[in-house]
């Protein structure tokens, strides 16, 4: 310990001197948020307006429709994980639960919050309900493992896991019209849609900006560099403003839609040059096994290059899905919708909390929600990457 | 090929590559221009029917409103206004980029300093700010610190004398004279001292001895600085509390204040972890061998480490100062007069919304481009020569 502390702490006479300084900088900081969280915080803001922070004016009555989604997305996420590993190292079980805790500690500490903070019985079930999803999903793929179900392809065990979520997720949307969505649920809607719909884009922008066809690759180049060059925000007010203008007049768009549109255009650009990255760091050698073996260039392309380079830039797609997800963000300001920070700042103009300061709490609890949210798929994608080695190669 | 007997000596057009690839691309070129045409048509169709301009002409409309902190005057065209954003879009952009590069690349090297606790205060900093929307941090600057923890002018923090803090802005000490004069100076300063610098190094190199170039540099601008400081009579100026306001200094808008803050936490955050993986990824055997030459720690970060790690970190630190441009259209939401809101609130005005949006979009788009052209030139400069 003396060892220790004589060398990562007081190596020489400046060192020290940095020690004591940055050492109280970051007592005080600590000091300082522990007395706002459970000392001067006035949490009520945040309880009464729990609902409405997380899921908007979303009609009480199809709230267990969301529940019913979450759960089935968990089962399906539970249920994936445990039926793809192949061989696993034998650990011990303490190690295993240490390894849980470091992965999803954090998440599971932001649950048992909002539980707290929604205080009632049915928060707490929600939360068991949650943990049983987890299990339900391991022993399912356990059970995949050792009896005929092993014999499923790979894509039709996907299927099985994924089509109850997204089903439940379309009936969620078709019940609520999307109107009544609000708050974090919004923003997680959007960055799934738009990442979703940016892909098929985003590829075929990247593979013609690589195209060895002229005017292909002109055009691919020109909107990637056009869209890149423009500021997110300009782009939203644009859509806000000025959308109306380039349609018929049949449709009237709702600010979802537009912010969906911006956001899938805006994130093709900057996934095509990811994917671009990922294309170029393909060896030659790849392609040309492919031509030796007689395969046409489309088939080169779709079975061999662009497989690998999807794989190898999974970890820079997450990064976009991140940036992307806390863009979202800036849909409340440009379009007004009905998003987290939008909420978060309409609540402190309510009539019960006008004027008593208490910005602090509720962008405390809209940048926990972001920060959380960021800082798992962060980690995750390190993780990723470690597994892949991209770095390393 | 066509030296074997079976090929025939005539390909059909539908077999023929080269025609087939070409219709393929004028094929996907025409359906692009039929989405622009078809998007065309309905704005053509659109704006017959609501009687709204589409040119420029409504730059010189009168702007009908005023930019705090400038004298700019509501009667003076829509254009004035445009000039006005646009050069505090450069202001912020600028100042932003000086100043998250030095914090940027102080909080790199600290997250990989030998002692714990700088350590942890660099990767506490950088893992918070980092996984934060931009618009979060903008928002909490604006109304959770400049608005709530600023103190009113009346009791405003004046620290050291010098500056003045409160809800109204900051002022800072700043010289009298005329502005023009003054950059023109230090802009020379600057390329004088960067001659001198050369010759040394030159020098240096013939002789054999260390050079201390950068030392006869600074000594250079200082000295070129304050003589002609001298020469033309500026001076400093503190800031004053006067009743409801602030005289003298230079006075910082609180929206501003707000604006720039946060993108430089935000930037430098990202800067930071760039550092630190360059830093990272610069060969071990150069440490090594610094050490082995007996360099001190501060020389061998100084004059090994950091030149090869800046070369890695260039291309993506190029990216961030694109960033940075570019959020800078956040300060609309926080009512900092830069282009972005400038445009918002003429088309709020009455002009219309698609020719002002897209000239403001295409002048992002001018300054963007010459950024990555300064960028991509530093970085060949950089870039290490290879066979």
């Amino acid at each position: 310990m003396i060892t220790w502390m004589r060398r990562n702490l007081f190596r020489s006479i400046t060192d020290s001197f940095l020690t004591i300084l940055s050492g109280s900088l970051l007592l005080y900081v600590v000091w300082q948020a522990l007395q706002f969280i459970f000392v001067t915080g006035r949490w009520e803001i945040i309880q009464v307006n729990l609902k409405i922070l997380l899921v908007g004016r979303f009609p009480d009555e199809l709230i267990y429709l969301l529940g019913l989604s979450i759960l089935a997305i968990v089962f399906g996420i539970s249920a994936l994980a445990a039926g793809g590993r192949g061989t696993r190292e034998h650990k011990s079980l303490t190690l295993l639960l240490w390894g849980l805790l470091q992965r999803f500690g954090l998440l599971i500490a932001t649950g048992v919050l909002l539980i707290a903070l929604g205080g009632d019985q049915e928060s707490l079930l929600f939360g068991f309900y949650v943990i049983a999803a987890v299990a339900a999903g391991r022993i399912f793929g356990a059970i995949r493992k050792r009896t005929a179900l092993s014999k499923l392809p790979g894509w039709a065990w996907v299927l099985i896991n994924v089509l109850p979520a997204l089903s439940l997720v379309f009936i969620s949307i078709s019940q609520a019209a999307l109107e009544e969505w609000g708050g974090f649920l919004i923003n997680f809607y959007l960055a799934i849609v738009s990442i979703a719909l940016c892909f098929p884009l985003g590829v075929m922008l990247a593979l013609g900006r690589r195209s060895a066809l002229p005017l292909l690759r002109w055009l691919s180049t020109a909107y990637i560099e056009l869209i890149r060059g423009a500021p997110l925000f300009v782009l939203l007010l644009l859509a806000g403003v000025a959308l109306e203008f380039f349609i018929p007049d049949s449709i009237t768009p709702d600010p979802i839609f537009r912010s969906v549109t911006v956001f899938t255009l805006f994130t093709a650009a900057y996934l095509a040059e990811i994917v671009r990255g990922g294309l170029q760091s393909i060896p030659k050698g790849q392609a040309e096994a492919g031509k030796a073996l007689g395969m046409s260039a489309t088939k080169i392309t779709f079975l061999i290059t662009l497989p690998q380079a999807l794989r190898n830039v999974i970890p820079a797609q997450i990064g976009q899905f991140i940036s992307l997800f806390k863009d979202t963000t800036l849909a409340g300001v440009a379009l007004s919708v009905f998003e987290l920070l939008n909420v978060g700042s309409a609540i402190t103009k309510q009539d019960a909390f006008l004027g008593q300061g208490l910005v602090y709490e509720s962008l405390a609890f809209v940048g926990l929600l972001f920060w959380v949210g960021s800082y798992f798929m962060s980690r995750e994608s390190q993780r990723i990457e470690k597994k892949l080695g991209v770095g390393i190669r | 090929m066509s030296s074997l007997p079976s090929t025939p000596a005539k390909v059909p057009f539908y077999r023929n590559l080269t025609a087939l690839k070409w219709a393929f691309q004028i094929a996907a070129v025409l359906l692009v221009f039929a989405l622009l045409y078809w998007l065309y048509s309905n704005y053509q169709e659109n704006i017959s029917k609501s009687n709204i301009q589409t040119d420029l002409r409504f730059l010189d409309n009168p702007a009908n409103f005023t930019i705090p902190g400038n004298d700019f005057d509501q009667s003076q065209p829509v254009r004035d206004a445009f000039v006005q954003g646009f050069l505090n879009t450069i202001r912020v952009s600028f100042v932003g980029i000086i100043l998250a590069t030095i914090l940027g690349t102080l909080v790199g090297i600290a997250r990989l300093s030998k002692n714990f606790m700088v350590r942890t205060l660099g990767a506490v900093y950088v893992e918070l700010i980092r996984n934060l929307p931009l618009l979060l941090l903008i928002t909490f600057m604006n109304l959770g610190v400049v608005l709530q923890a600023f103190p009113r002018i009346e009791d405003a923090w004046v620290p050291l004398d010098l500056f003045v803090v409160s809800n109204r802005g900051i002022a800072i000490p700043w010289y009298l004279g005329p502005s023009g004069q003054l950059a023109l100076i230090i802009l020379a300063a600057v390329v004088i001292a960067f001659v001198v610098g050369k010759i040394r190094v030159r020098q240096a190199d013939k002789s054999g001895k260390q050079d201390r170039a950068w030392l006869y540099g600074i000594l250079t601008f200082a000295l070129i600085l304050i003589s002609s400081w001298m020469i033309f009579g500026y001076s400093f100026e503190t800031p004053l509390v006067d009743g409801r306001g602030t005289t003298g200094g230079l006075r910082i808008d609180p929206s501003l204040f707000a604006l720039l803050a946060s993108l430089v936490i935000y930037t430098s955050s990202h800067i930071a972890e760039i550092v630190r993986g360059s830093i990272l990824a610069v060969n071990k055997g150069q440490g090594e061998a610094a050490d082995a030459i007996a360099l001190s720690g501060s020389q061998k970060m100084r004059l090994i480490i950091l030149p090869q790690a800046f070369r890695i970190a260039m291309p993506a630190i190029g990216n961030q100062y694109l960033n940075l441009i570019k959020n800078t259209s956040l300060g609309a939401t926080i009512s900092y007069f830069e282009l972005t809101q400038v445009a918002q609130i003429t088309v709020g005005n009455g002009s219309p919304a698609v020719p002002a949006f897209t000239l403001t979009l295409l002048v992002y788009l001018g300054i963007s481009l010459i950024t990555s052209l300064v960028v991509n030139y530093f970085n060949r400069r950089l870039a290490l020569v290879e066979r």
